[in-house]
């Protein structure tokens, strides 16, 4: 029975090994009239974020707190990695599963090192490791370890506690993560910042994820899969976010996805998917003649400065040039905005360009190296493929020959 | 002490909803921390002077001299010190038990026993258990009576502002405790009632003045202390026995509760 829903979401991309598998998982409050949880059977791949989503009241958190046992389950099966754990000793089951909850809960006694130490005290390391683990996490949530080691919580800003949470939860190195509502209580610009961030930080430790949210486009942007659930934990829709998209299975799920579908689809591409455009660059301190020439060489009206280690560091024109001739290329002209890395989406590089009011966004690596440039025919361009793509996968079967594009012309 | 106190009030059945004995947020000035112990020493050196001025009778000698007056204050801080530490080893536990969900049945009856422990008058709660000690006129037995009765009367700050201590901790961070794979002990011991500990210690301060003031009366049923100078001069009517006893007992007082700020300060967790 659990064949279908997993055949049914391979089609764009092959599940790997299940990690979660939980068999007709049910949870019965007494004296409720309906379960919370309704003989759930969902099956997690190793490495992915799966994100359940749904209208509040559907179950979706209690069904993420039956996986470390918070709530006990009174029907069903979890297996994890294999093993039956639905009876096992819950401190040591959680002690492998990372956990984050919309509120943090860092501990306000204990320092971030101390905060970060807990499960792997818990499990018994030695000092030395331990130490070397809290650096080593508070560097990948980009904070310098020497900074804020010995800081208490209170000391922190609202984003910086959210990554302090997320380097507690994956201190003890779990294979698993349960995320209730991470980015829930932080401010948007701060949560899109730490959504990216989170993201390229899965693309290394490659955890098996399971999201909970209330927010679809968050979970379009997040997933590699997509739980969609109705009341009582029952799943609409399980598929990946471009599936959901383009071949919603019923009304419930068409309703939940709400307007805008083409647009939201901005949010499942990459800057890193698309091909990038190259623009006409120049080293910082070279002489404004050479500027001229390569402006001329190409068909643009600005070129962009680089300094020594690459960074963008401004927009400059023939005119500004003529102007000030003797001043250096970094004082005159636009300073660059709109800059993007790879992992955003198309959603974010569309934004920056909005709200900056350029016309291309500056693609830079993580060390802020320029990469290439994306502009608004690329995006549009991008839009179309993946609209094509999608709506040949969910054809597949109805048109005999190849009537892909005919079908592309009808699409949404 | 608080209107809620009252037996029979209707919330008592209800968690307490707020601390009996407040909590002071704000770490103390230097300026507030010297203040105190030059003022209590001023007044102990006024007190040396009128008493040294003036012209003592016998039984003002007998009840005014060093070693009487260092006798009674032992007493008195021996009475303070044993009522307070089985305070604290009656109701903090008690507390912790109180807000387990396993006694929520029985919480209303403990928590209205020790409302009546404070609501009933000291001075009677004293004389019923020194009917039995004064018959004997044994001191160990007066000393036993009126620390049963100290401790019923200052059980209620401690074992309320235990309860509140623990309850206030924030839901959320007992979650991520549980979640992370820290044992039900272990969420206790070293996330709540750290987490507790400025309240519960709040209590504890409010309970140990409770107790040197309430210790004067142990006097009437032979238990000594501090009153015994007051009772003294009070049965001669020597005023200048009086007032030293007086003095004495509420220097004793506002100096322990001094100190008691003092340790709260010093022991609340960092970072709170």
């Amino acid at each position: 029975m659990t064949e279908q829903t997993s055949t049914a979401s391979s089609a764009a991309t092959a599940p790997g090994r299940t990690m979660i598998k939980l068999e007709g998982l049910g949870k019965q409050y007494p004296k409720e009239p309906k379960p919370a949880v309704d003989n759930l059977t969902l099956e997690i791949p190793e490495g992915e974020i799966v994100i359940l989503v749904g209208p509040s009241g559907c179950g979706k958190t209690t069904t993420m707190k039956m996986i470390n046992r918070i709530i006990e389950p009174t029907s069903g099966r979890i297996i994890l990695d294999g093993e039956d754990v639905t009876k096992a000793d819950p401190d040591q089951l959680r002690r492998k599963i990372g956990y984050v909850i919309q509120q943090i809960g860092l501990f306000p006694h204990m320092t971030i090192a101390q905060n970060i130490a807990t499960v792997p005290k818990l499990l018994g390391w030695d000092a030395k490791k331990i130490d070397a683990r809290i650096d080593e996490l508070l560097q990948t949530v980009s904070m310098a370890p020497e900074t804020y080691r010995n800081r208490y919580p209170k000391q922190l800003s609202g984003g910086q506690r959210q990554r302090v949470g997320v380097a507690r939860a994956l201190s003890g190195d779990p294979a698993v993560m349960l995320m209730d509502e991470p980015f829930g209580a932080i401010d948007p610009i701060t949560r899109d910042r730490l959504q990216n961030e989170f993201l390229r930080l899965q693309a290394e430790v490659r955890k098996t994820i399971v999201f909970v949210t209330h927010d679809i486009d968050e979970a379009i942007k997040m997933g590699d899969r997509i739980a969609i659930l109705q009341e009582g934990s029952r799943i609409a829709q399980y598929d990946t976010p471009e599936q959901i998209l383009t071949a919603p299975a019923n009304d419930f799920v068409a309703d939940f996805i709400g307007r805008g579908a083409s647009l939201k689809r901005l949010n499942l591409s990459r800057v890193r998917d698309i091909q990038l455009s190259q623009w006409p660059t120049v080293q910082l301190g070279e002489q404004p003649s050479r500027v001229l020439d390569v402006l001329r060489a190409s068909d643009k009206g600005f070129a962009l400065v680089l300094d020594e280690q690459r960074k963008p560091r401004r927009w400059v024109s023939a005119p500004d040039l003529q102007r000030d001739e003797n001043r250096p290329l970094d004082q005159i002209g636009l300073a660059p905005e709109a800059i993007v890395e790879p992992q955003a989406t198309l959603n974010d590089a569309l934004n920056e360009l909005i709200t900056a009011n350029y016309s291309v966004a500056i693609v830079v690596n993580a060390s802020g190296e320029y990469q290439g440039i994306v502009d608004i025919d690329s995006i549009t361009e991008a839009i179309r493929t993946m609209r094509t793509d999608a709506r040949a996968r969910a054809r597949v079967g109805l048109d005999e020959d190849d009537t892909v594009d005919e079908a592309a012309q009808v699409g949404r | 002490m608080t209107s809620s106190a009252a037996p029979g009030a209707p919330d008592l059945a209800a968690a307490p909803q707020a601390p009996i004995a407040p909590v002071r947020r704000e770490r103390r000035s230097v300026g507030s921390y010297v203040f105190m112990p030059i003022f209590l020493a001023l007044v102990c050196a006024g007190l040396y002077l009128y008493v040294s001025n003036q012209e003592l009778d016998t039984i003002e000698q007998r009840a005014l001299n060093a070693g009487n007056i260092t006798a009674a204050l032992l007493e008195h801080l021996r009475l303070t010190a044993i009522s307070t530490v089985l305070v604290i080893l009656i109701a903090i536990p008690l507390g912790v038990l109180l807000t387990r969900p396993f006694t929520g049945s029985y919480r209303g009856v403990l928590l209205t026993l020790a409302n009546i422990g404070q609501a009933v008058p000291t001075i009677g709660l004293l004389a019923l258990m020194g009917v039995g000690a004064l018959s004997f006129i044994d001191i160990d037995i007066g000393v036993t009576a009126a620390i049963i009765a100290l401790v019923a009367y200052a059980v209620l700050p401690v074992l309320r502002n235990t309860m509140v201590g623990l309850q206030q901790v924030d839901e959320s961070i007992l979650e991520a405790g549980r979640g992370m794979g820290i044992g039900k002990f272990g969420v206790l011991s070293r996330i709540e009632l750290p987490l507790s500990v400025p309240i519960i210690l709040a209590g504890v301060r409010t309970a140990l003045v409770i107790n040197v003031g309430t210790a004067t009366l142990a006097a009437y049923i032979n238990a000594g202390g501090l009153g015994r100078i007051i009772v003294a001069g009070l049965s001669t009517n020597r005023i200048t026995v009086q007032i030293t006893g007086a003095l004495l007992t509420a220097v004793l007082a506002l100096l322990i509760d001094y100190l008691a700020g003092i340790a709260e300060d010093v022991l609340r967790p960092k970072g709170l």
